[in-house]
């Protein structure tokens, strides 16, 4: 598998480590347990398009979000995280 | 003078360079060829029929192809440390002083006792092993299984390392094609044409395919001249690149593409600084392939005697390698191609005894040719051969009608037709659609990217070939963005081509289908018997298709068999799943150099070879080497060594390299909140110059990792982390950083590489670092005490970081100097703490004294304890969200009967302790539902001369003082340890501060 890293370019597979699905978002501090333990165990096990946690580890150290299909592998979008790259630096 | 006659040689043609004689031996004897035949061509050639016994029967077998589908002739080539066994005698190339050896046998090819086995075969059925060797259950590690395998087996593996490298690359073009007979030349020359990058690999060490032995006319000119120009022009276009011995054999997501190159298997070794095979990982935005298709067996009594051969291989024998594998000839065909062979035969003066062709009609053409030929055409199947070791002898052939009839031949050849190369358009679950005009499977979709081209497509006449290689060529040129113009198509006839389906024919005796494996048409009959139908049972209960060769000349016939006798169609019986490799790669080429010592990277810490030097003896921890401890002359074990550089420290001064901690610079105005995110206690409101413990958890509220943070500008802090998990911490907080919190300004870097840091401990540090750290620095317990942290200036002039912290409970400092420097930093420490005793001490003792002061580590830092668990329940900060705080607070990881770090001591002093024994109550039988925790780390303490522990107890801080049992049934020992406080050493902590 291939993935065009923002950064970087096209790059191979070694040089990325997965984490899961991107979609779920971090409870605000207040929001109670029970949210929390949806976001830390209740994952979705997707056949089909999902959005996806890489790091660019082998590379740049960015953290990418990754549109892919989990039956085919067909990477469709590469986006990197929200925080990624040095954007605030002089900002 | 050349050994052996080459008796079955030809006296013209053939692409051998005569004028290149070469010797080898085969089971001792010698024997020649010449360079350009493989051992399979030089052995015909030398009129050697037998090459080896089958897998179970132990039947003599022959060749039966001439490439890399071959079921039987496999040797072991080679010997001692290159001993390769299965090595197919169809595609090893010929080379001086080659060794080569039957397999299978005892004690010789020509008589072997294990052949006994035929005279059971009506008991070695399929399943035969399951149904008999079932009882008693002992038996079969003791007994069967070793009998069994050196009975049924193939050739014999090396006994000793693999003295070869091999090497692993990648390449990246936009078209690579996999073949290179008539459809891969055209697709090369289209896509080359029009400016393409382009890789061809062409398994075979002569480019060409098919043409090379079938030869035709290609835009007007005999097939040798238009290959020759054809590969003049590819040599001339700038970006194609041609690779012969390579075979791509597996295709991955994103357009990769396995090869293996086989660089110098055809040399007896490769030569100095070269590698043996390379394995390729090709970058491809399109690939074509055209990897041609394999002619298939009929299967009929007997049609694993030596001298049966597939009539395409036949021809190759003849034209391409000049080697008769017979001097009077059969013909067993059921379409037009077969026929061929006869014409080639016959050109080559050869005998033809008779065609044995299943269709109804045969061409006028034909017919004419075996009239002039003055051999018969009989109408029927060969349905029996007489013949053993020997080779053939006589067919029996049961003529259309019922009559029988017999043809005096010593060999035949058999053509069921041919069957497209559909693996690696199958590889991503594809399945291949069948097509009743060619009764065969050709490839239905392909992987993303690929097409498959001419023969592996179904197309068997070499214009068709032709076309769809050049279309294809030219449409994936175009894909790849290649606009340049292309030239037109070469151009061939397309000759017809007839074909009435024939799988098995009825007889007396055993017909084979897996030749390699030796599974049978009964066989497959009795699997549907027993209810075996599915073609992934049949597979795995007759093991058709198992062998090296993967069934490549047998699957397809396997399953119309099957088809044939459950009384489906071929497509409703379907294929099994296809997967890689194609041929088989050896595991070396997998590896490539990552092996011994190469394995994985080797990491050095900056005092390494200082170390080295006094002798240290090291210890592998992840990637690094770390110094364990340093013995010195006369000291009878490790024990002694470590006990005598834990006293050193905690009565004088030592050092030890710790610089294989993780250590992160983190900067930026929001690097305090940052911290205080990502660790349970707060790091916003620490003083610039100050260092504090840190406490990570994960997200699911349990202890992920620990190390000391200072903070050495308003925006600048300098984090460490344990040495497991430097990189799994970075990687985290980038997570952190970039994914959660994206809104605070604050940047990481990882500068572990970047920093030598040594720890130097014991009550002399002070005196021992004022002769390394420049003289205005104020090292007095008021300018810097502890937990302070700030930069220095060392004497020379270098900057360095200090920290006051300790972790041996001593009085210490971490310094921290650019890596380059770390070496003369060891160095200079031993030199400037001569006077105080200087002791450099390793991993060991640093354990000692960790364990001595309580501190947790590794051990305890399992993965599954929490904050409390460790007794740091207390800095988890209630002001603040950090990751895992809401989940650490779930009930079971609050619970009070929670196992706790606690101290353990032996009851009888002099005892050891070993980690992991169990803790029980006392006077308690051992079982699970007592178990209250295990033993965790252990030390012998040169402080309290004994051994002592950290473990995990239930409940463990409540039961100080509480005597309890320790059961070890791994080591088989019992003991009873005392529940103590975890601080053995100096528990107010006034060493350290000191």
């Amino acid at each position: 598998m291939r993935i065009v890293c923002p950064f970087c370019g096209e790059r191979e597979l070694g040089e990325f480590t997965y984490l899961g699905d991107a979609k779920p978002q971090r409870p605000a501090a207040d929001a109670g347990e029970d949210a929390v333990y949806d976001y830390v165990y209740m994952r979705d096990n997707i056949a089909g398009v999902m959005s996806e946690n890489w790091y660019h580890g082998g590379g740049c150290r960015s953290w990418l979000k990754v549109t892919r299909n989990t039956l085919t592998h067909e990477i469709s979008a590469v986006e990197a995280a929200a925080g990624a790259g040095a954007a605030k630096v002089g900002a | 003078m050349m050994a052996g006659s080459q008796s079955n040689r030809l006296a013209n043609g053939g692409l051998i360079d005569r004028s290149a004689p070469l010797s080898f031996t085969f089971d001792g004897k010698s024997l020649s060829g010449f360079k350009g035949d493989t051992l399979a061509s030089a052995l015909l050639a030398s009129g050697v029929k037998l090459v080896g016994r089958s897998f179970k029967y132990h039947r003599p077998r022959g060749i039966l192809t001439a490439g890399s589908e071959e079921p039987n002739a496999l040797v072991e080539l080679r010997s001692g440390a290159r001993r390769e066994p299965n090595t197919k005698a169809t595609t090893a190339e010929l080379y001086e002083g080659l060794e080569a050896a039957s397999q299978n046998r005892w004690p010789s090819l020509n008589f072997d006792v294990m052949s006994v086995n035929q005279l059971f075969a009506p008991i070695f059925v399929a399943g035969f092993y399951y149904k008999t060797f079932m009882w008693p259950a002992k038996f079969w590690e003791a007994i069967y299984e070793p009998a069994i395998r050196r009975a049924a087996g193939l050739g014999r593996a090396a006994t000793v390392s693999d003295p070869d490298h091999y090497d692993k690359a990648w390449a990246h073009c936009d078209v690579v094609i996999a073949g290179s007979g008539p459809a891969g030349l055209a697709a090369a020359l289209a896509a080359g044409r029009s400016g393409a990058r382009v890789i061809l690999c062409e398994e075979d060490f002569v480019v060409g395919g098919r043409l090379l032995s079938d030869g035709g006319t290609i835009d007007g000119l005999p097939a040798a001249e238009w290959l020759a120009r054809t590969l003049a022009e590819l040599a001339s276009l700038p970006d194609v690149r041609i690779m012969t011995r390579t075979t791509l054999f597996g295709v991955y997501d994103g357009g990769t593409y396995g090869a293996i190159e086989r660089v110098n298997d055809h040399l007896p070794s490769p030569p100095e600084h070269e590698v043996r095979q390379r394995l390729w990982r090709i970058v491809a935005k399109r690939c074509v392939v055209a990897a041609g298709a394999l002619e298939r067996p009929i299967v009929f009594a007997g049609n694993d005697t030596p001298g049966v051969m597939m009539a395409s291989a036949m021809r190759s024998y003849i034209s391409r390698y000049a080697a008769a594998p017979a001097k009077r000839i059969a013909l067993f065909t059921n379409n037009e191609h077969g026929w061929r062979t006869v014409e080639t035969a016959l050109e080559a003066g050869l005998q033809v005894a008779a065609v044995i062709d299943a269709r109804a009609e045969v061409s006028p053409v034909h017919r004419s040719l075996a009239s002039k030929g003055g051999f018969p055409v009989l109408h029927g199947s060969v349905s029996g051969v007489d013949g053993g070791k020997a080779g053939v002898r006589k067919l029996s052939v049961s003529l259309t009608g019922g009559a029988r009839a017999e043809v005096e031949a010593d060999g035949l050849a058999v053509s069921g037709g041919w069957n497209p190369t559909v693996g690696l358009t199958s590889y991503h679950r594809g399945r291949p659609k069948w097509r009743d005009d060619i009764a065969a499977f050709v490839p239905d979709g392909a992987p993303p990217g690929m097409v498959a081209v001419g023969a592996a497509n179904g197309a068997f006449g070499l214009g068709a070939c032709l076309r769809e290689g050049f279309e294809a060529g030219s449409a994936a040129a175009r894909d790849a963005g290649r606009s340049g113009g292309t030239g037109s198509t070469p151009v061939a006839d397309d000759a017809a081509f007839s074909l009435t389906p024939l799988w098995h024919v009825a007889g007396k005796g055993k017909a084979f289908v897996d030749q390699q494996h030796d599974v049978t048409a009964s066989d497959i009959e009795l699997a549907q018997r027993e209810g075996f139908e599915s073609v992934e049972h049949l597979k795995r209960y007759t093991t058709l298709g198992m062998a090296t060769d993967q069934g490549k000349t047998s699957n397809v016939a396997g399953l119309a068999i099957m088809a044939a006798v459950s009384g489906r169609s071929i497509p409703e019986t379907g294929t099994t799943i296809y997967r890689p490799p194609y041929v088989p790669v050896a595991i070396g080429a997998f590896a490539g150099h990552h092996r011994d010592e190469n394995f994985h990277a080797t990491r050095l810490t900056p005092s390494h070879h200082w170390a080295s030097e006094q002798g240290a003896i090291f210890v592998d921890t992840g990637l690094w080497k770390r110094a364990q401890w340093y013995p010195l002359a006369g000291e009878k074990d490790w024990l002694e060594s470590v006990t005598r550089e834990v006293k050193a420290v905690r009565s004088g001064v030592g050092f030890c390299d710790v610089s294989t901690l993780g250590k992160i610079d983190v900067h930026g105005p929001d690097a305090g909140a940052f911290l205080d995110r990502v660790y349970i206690n707060t790091f916003s409101n620490l003083a610039v110059g100050k260092a504090r413990y840190g406490l990570m958890l994960r997200e699911d509220g349990i202890v992920y990792d620990d190390g000391t943070t200072s903070r050495l500008a308003e925006d600048h802090y300098f984090l460490t982390t344990t040495t497991a998990k430097a990189g799994l911490v970075m990687q985290h907080l980038e997570f952190c950083r970039q994914v959660l919190f994206p809104e605070l300004d604050v940047q990481l870097t990882s500068v572990s590489d970047q920093w030598a840091q040594f720890s130097i401990a014991g009550p002399k540090t002070r005196d021992l670092l004022k002769q390394i750290v420049d003289p205005t620095e104020d090292l007095s317990n008021e300018g810097f005490p502890f937990m302070g942290a700030r930069e220095v200036k060392l004497r020379g002039g270098i900057k360095a970081r200090l920290f006051r912290i300790s972790f041996s409970g001593e009085m210490a400092f971490e310094i921290s100097v650019p890596a380059r420097h770390g070496e003369a930093m060891a160095r200079n420490l031993m030199i400037a703490g001569k006077p105080f005793g200087v002791t450099p001490y390793g991993t060991e003792a640093l354990g000692v004294m960790r364990v001595e002061k309580g501190h947790v580590a590794g051990p305890e830092l399992s993965g599954t304890t929490t904050a409390s668990d460790l007794g740091l329940g207390k800095m988890m900060s209630t002001k603040k969200d950090f990751i895992g705080r809401v989940m650490a607070g779930r009930e079971a990881l609050v619970a009070p009967d929670r196992q706790v770090v606690v101290g353990i001591k032996p009851t009888d002093k002099a005892r050891r302790l070993r980690s992991g024994a169990h803790i029980i109550p006392k006077g308690e039988i051992p079982g699970p539902d007592n178990d209250q925790g295990y033993v965790t780390s252990v030390c012998f303490s040169p402080t309290l001369d004994q051994w002592i522990g950290l473990a995990l107890v239930e409940r463990g801080r409540e039961r100080f003082g509480e005597i309890v049992h320790a059961h070890d049934p791994l080591r088989g020992e019992d003991y009873d340890v005392e529940l103590c406080n975890p601080v053995f050493y100096d528990p107010d902590g006034g060493r350290q501060r000191g």
